[in-house]
């Protein structure tokens, strides 16, 4: 018995070191301009699956979208507990907005199979969007609870949770399969744990082996380099260190619906805005006080 | 992400430096677990194995920096909690910081894989140590008690260990070393605690003090086993876990690591089993606890005063006074300087140690449980196995004694650089300072580790050493030159111990302080060239970290260099100080100490 969870995570671009290339002509992000990191809230939904797994049994499946590179969280993702790590990559999903990315990863969710939630971070620090997750839900039939801070039970098919609404918070009860996002206040993530790395550094894509080979075997034929990346993907399966890696075929993707043909929004501009301030003056709560901040607002042209 | 691991030049200098390999084939005896049916995460190769080191190195580094960190001025404020029942309530962050240690696989850093532990070195674990320090000193208290687990690895039989430490591998439990009494401080020889056998079944009676997590689940107990042998030999280890018959009686309120519960411990006929043999308690296995413990201590040292520093360094740089930075100031930049340079030697000094310690507890791991068949190869073991217990018997109390002192030193400075900010709670510099002072303190303090160290010193262990060390070749010229000066001071210090061996012991006691305080300029001159020509040790010949490192390698020269015109005239100072063969502390005690205040 037990849940099966799937947590859907994003490799991002650290947007606290954004350099004048992150942009293309075209208006997209040149992730390969930028360093890149696990999504932050990404983390909380992966601890919060992780804990519910911990606590009610069941399995936590990752999944994310990307370039090879975002291997790396899956990694990451597996020497923090989880079961299962599923990389979709495809240079055909390549430019999709958050349409075409919820649709994609909702066609992912469904060859999934039995899945009684599916929890997303409340939002990228790349787009800032927090659609992917509402719209994955949509795209699914599912109930969607945003803004998770609590899973205060669970019996049978049935979540109780508490979500922080902004001013306030609203428990709510939601039958499964749910899909949830979660807010960086709901836990503190776990660390990675050493002996899960030690076995786990090794484990690999089939597109990083490509990679590999392209690089160690530069003059080999087609054939040669297909027999080696077989025979060490046979070497890693057999110790558990396959990460598994679909396309967009392999989850039965409309092509229409996916990448740029599948993504209405266009990117208008990147801009790089640095908010400094200089101290800050208290002001007495008083009249002379309240006289006293208007002068200076109507100074510098804040009022009037 | 911050990371304590990765953020620390010259830590990572040193990963690089020292020659891990080596360390990591003497730990993995042929790097045999990876073959092991049920084992998964075992290295295969030196390669696998650093790398592997690096990683574990990484996780500690972040949970330090994102989390215990973050913490320890909360942890300080309030400490621990005791119940009317006799129990300790960890503040909840620290149960939650070994909780989140416990997560990450480091609460068996240094136990062997079929017990569920990472079979780490000493060395690796002693970063982590410093790692875990320089976020909060009082944690290490805790995550630095590990020594126990090996302990009962060590000495206890199989049914014990298989009992009790998987569980310390999984952060289940923690343990406690428990010592002293009101009556047994550094001589734990007068150690009364009673144990006494019925029906097969030891119990243990009376109280322990200053026991440092005295409420964690495990208690390894000293206790007079035979009542009528009135010394070390009469003393048993015993162990027992928690339960109604232990009970704490009191917290102490500490000047600092408030976060590290020290309590005093009522045995009420508790329950306990024997470890090892009867009577070897105090002689065998808790000295070589405490060895460990003391490079535990040394490495706590090292954290506590790398935090400070970087308060101090920052400030310094910020600070701006008579139109800039106060760093300009020459006596300031004395300060800081000086605090660097003390920091980088202890560090030189404790990871050294560390690996000797590792060479030492293999080679005999070796000679115990798979002895070579081939006599000759036997014969150098056991010749290895004395060298390297003479040059530990002299370089951990050296470490210990060093690294502590320094610490105080450091976190003592950086408040002066701080002025009067530095004397406010606004900045931690002050908890610093609290909680490093403990460090010469306990584990035996500075002037019993320096009575441990002379002897090393004297024993002959100084001299063979810095022998090895004259052997290596520079090919810089002002190496060479400055390996030139430290053979100068060296023989300056061998006449040194040439005049104190023609004198008591007291006065060898007395004098013992300004000649380890020369002695160990001179060692750490030695590491601080090696470090400079990138050569990891006696006997290495290629540089060992290549070209990413030689900016650094330049740094360090310019770091020995400084080391030895300041050092070694302060060095040679002590030496003539101990040839002049001065007592009048002794012989002139009562009339120099003045009369004893009379209390109204």
């Amino acid at each position: 018995m037990g849940y099966h969870c799937v947590v859907c995570v994003k490799q991002v671009p650290d947007t606290a070191n954004v350099t004048g290339e992150a942009m293309r002509e075209d208006g997209t992000v040149n992730r390969a301009a930028l360093p890149t990191i696990f999504n932050p809230e990404d983390l909380h939904a992966l601890e919060t699956a992780l804990d519910l797994r911990d606590r009610f049994g069941g399995t936590v499946t990752v999944l994310t979208m990307g370039p090879p590179k975002a291997s790396d969280v899956l990694r990451d993702c597996i020497f923090r507990g989880a079961d299962r790590a599923i990389l979709l990559t495809d240079r055909r999903a390549a430019a999709s907005d958050t349409l075409a990315t919820s649709y994609i990863l909702s066609q992912a969710v469904r060859k999934l199979k039995d899945v009684d939630f599916v929890f997303c971070g409340r939002q990228a620090i790349d787009g800032d969007t927090a659609q992917v997750g509402p719209q994955l839900a949509e795209k699914l039939g599912y109930p969607q609870v945003t803004y998770l801070e609590e899973l205060l039970g669970l019996s049978d098919k049935t979540a109780r949770i508490r979500r922080n609404v902004g001013n306030g918070w609203e428990i709510v009860e939601v039958d499964l399969p749910v899909l949830v996002t979660v807010l960086d206040t709901a836990n503190e993530p776990r660390p990675a744990a050493a002996r899960r790395v030690m076995k786990h550094k090794k484990a690999r894509t089939r597109i990083e082996l490509e990679a590999a080979a392209k690089n160690a075997l530069p003059d080999a034929s087609a054939d040669e380099r297909e027999a080696e990346i077989e025979r060490q993907a046979e070497t890693l399966r057999s110790r558990g260190l396959m990460l598994e890696q679909w396309n967009l075929d392999d989850i039965d993707a409309d092509l229409e619906w996916c990448g740029l043909s599948g993504s209405p929004t266009k990117v208008h501009r990147v801009q790089s805005i640095v908010l400094t301030k200089e101290g800050y003056t208290e002001i007495p709560p008083t009249e002379e006080g309240l006289r006293q901040l208007i002068r200076e607002l109507v100074v510098d042209h804040t009022l009037g | 992400m911050a990371n304590f691991f990765t953020d620390n030049d010259d830590i990572l200098f040193l990963f690089d430096h020292m020659d891990l390999g080596e360390i990591a084939r003497v730990q993995e005896q042929g790097f045999a677990d990876a073959q092991q049916p049920g084992i998964d995460y075992a290295p295969v190769d030196e390669a696998d194995a650093i790398d592997n080191y690096r990683r574990i190195l990484e996780i500690v580094g972040d949970i330090a920096a994102n989390t215990i960190a973050q913490r320890a001025e909360d942890v300080d404020h309030d400490g621990n909690v005791l119940n009317d029942d006799g129990t300790v309530d960890l503040h909840p962050f620290v149960a939650d910081n070994i909780k989140r240690l416990g997560q990450a696989d480091l609460m068996g850093f240094t136990l062997p894989r079929r017990f569920g532990g990472l079979n780490c070195p000493n060395l690796i674990y002693t970063i982590a140590n410093e790692i875990v320090s320089r976020a909060d000193g009082s944690l290490m208290n805790i995550f630095g008690l590990q020594g126990i687990a090996e302990t009962i690895n060590a000495f206890a039989d199989e049914e014990i260990k298989g009992e009790f430490l998987p569980r310390f591998a999984r952060g289940e439990v923690t343990g406690a070393m428990v010592l002293t009494e009101p009556d047994a401080g550094s001589d734990l020889q007068a150690v009364r605690l009673k144990a006494f056998e019925e029906d097969g079944q030891w119990y243990l009676r009376g109280v322990k003090r200053f026991i440092t997590n005295g409420c964690g689940e495990v208690l390894l107990v000293l206790a007079r086993s035979e009542p009528d042998v009135s010394d070390g030999r009469g003393l048993s280890l015993f162990i027992t876990e928690r339960n109604p018959k232990v009970t704490v009686r009191h917290l102490e309120h500490k000047l600092g690591i408030h976060g590290s519960p020290t309590c005093e411990l009522v045995f009420d006929d508790c329950p306990a089993r024997l470890i090892g043999q009867r009577q070897r308690g105090l002689i065998t296995y808790v000295m070589a606890l405490m060895n460990g413990a003391r490079v535990g201590i040394a490495a706590q040292s090292l954290g506590i005063a790398e935090a400070a520093y970087r308060i101090g360094r920052d400030y310094a740089h910020s600070r701006k006074q008579f139109g800039g930075p106060i760093e300009r100031l020459p006596a300031v930049a004395e300060m800081v300087t000086d605090m660097k340079v003390r920091l980088e030697a202890a560090r030189a000094l404790t990871y050294e140690t560390s690996r000797i310690c590792d060479l030492e507890n293999n080679n005999n791991l070796v000679l115990e449980f798979n002895p070579p068949d081939d006599a000759d190869e036997r014969k150098r073991r056991k010749q290895l196995s004395k060298h390297y217990k003479r040059l530990n018997g002299m370089l951990t109390p050296l470490s210990k004694y060093y690294a502590s002192e320094m610490s105080c030193y450091v976190a003592d400075t950086t408040i002066q650089v701080l002025g009067g900010s530095g004397y406010m709670q606004d900045y931690p510099a002050e908890r610093y300072l609290r909680d490093a002072r403990i460090t010469t303190i306990y584990e035996g303090t500075s002037q019993l580790q320096v009575v441990a160290a002379v002897r090393g010193v004297c024993s002959g262990a100084f001299e063979k050493r810095v022998a090895e060390f004259d052997e290596i070749q520079y090919t810089d010229p002002e190496l060479v030159e400055l390996k030139c000066k430290l053979a100068e001071v060296k023989e300056d210090v061998l006449a040194a111990i040439t005049f104190v061996k023609s004198q008591g012991t007291d006065y060898l006691d007395l004098a013992g302080r300004k000649l380890v305080d020369a002695a160990v300029a001179v060692y750490i001159g030695h590491l601080f060239l090696q470090q400079a020509a990138g050569i990891s040790g006696p006997g290495a010949t290629a540089v060992s970290n290549g070209q990413q490192w030689a900016d650094y390698r330049n740094r360090k020269k310019a770091m020995a260099k400084h080391y030895l015109a300041t050092e070694l005239p302060q060095a040679r100072l002590n030496c003539q100080r101990v040839q002049s063969g001065h007592r009048a502390a002794l012989d002139e005690y009562e009339l120099l100490a003045g009369p004893v205040p009379v209390k109204e």
